[in-house]
């Protein structure tokens, strides 16, 4: 029962530093490319990789990885995000979108693990 | 209060995906293909391209509860990291063909979800 006390506690922070963060970077930097979302799944790809390369307790996997991490980045919004620059005519900026999410996504999971071992 | 809001709905959406993500992955022989965080992601596309279209039309929903909803709820609900950190642990196993299979299905199966969301709501738009 205990994970499930560290996975609220991790998705409740996560879940509110997105919402914070993405306003910020959307208010300070405003661009066609979601900036903000990208930026989180970025963050959060690195921490990620670099908690996991590191080993970590059972509870701080449940608090980090499932509760923070997973609910600090998102799948959805990218997505929507990403459907709405094409259809709006922005084909261009959604695919440079989604391939900067992805190679820099993956690359940024690799990167923390390294740093993490 | 919106912020208290979105994490409330970001809980609810965490342990969602936990509960479901491994469901899913409990339901199929053991693999390492990760169904279940492919479930979840896909899942949400649907949900997030439906609601984004269907409370267009619904003005007396308070845009608080909106932002809950979607960046909140959905929003925590689905998982950029979880994902990406499962394709880097495929190819590190030396599973090419896998790691390249789970990320071109969520990046196809996506973009497809988030707009048959839109379509559906749509339709039921036009009907009403």
């Amino acid at each position: 029962m205990a994970e499930i006390g560290w996975m609220v506690a991790g998705g409740f922070l996560g879940a509110i530093s997105r919402y914070v963060m993405v306003a910020f970077v959307s208010a300070r930097w405003p661009t066609k490319l979601p900036l903000g979302t990208l930026l989180v799944n970025l963050i959060g790809s690195f921490l990620l990789g670099w908690i996991t390369g590191g080993g970590l307790s059972e509870q701080m996997a449940f608090f980090l990885g499932t509760g923070f991490m997973g609910a600090f980045t998102t799948f959805s919004t990218f997505k929507l995000e990403s459907v709405n620059l094409f259809r709006r005519g922005h084909g261009k900026t959604g695919i440079l979108y989604m391939g900067l999410t992805y190679f820099l996504g993956i690359g940024a999971v690799w990167l923390g693990y390294g740093v993490g071992m | 209060m919106t912020y208290v809001l979105v994490g409330i709905a970001g809980v609810i959406g965490t342990l969602l995906r936990y509960v479901l993500g491994l469901c899913v992955q409990q339901s199929v022989p053991p693999t390492s293909f990760p169904v279940g965080t492919l479930t979840v992601n896909l899942l949400g596309c649907f949900a997030l391209g439906w609601i984004s279209q269907w409370v267009m039309g619904k003005s007396r929903i308070s845009p608080s509860i909106r932002t809950s909803i979607s960046t909140g709820l959905i929003g925590s609900f689905t998982t950029f990291s979880t994902f990406s950190a499962e394709t880097v642990q495929l190819f590190r196993q030396g599973l090419w063909g896998n790691g390249i299979g789970y990320a071109g299905l969520s990046m196809i199966g996506g973009l497809c979800l988030v707009w048959m969301g839109t379509a559906v709501a749509d339709r039921r738009r036009e009907r009403a």
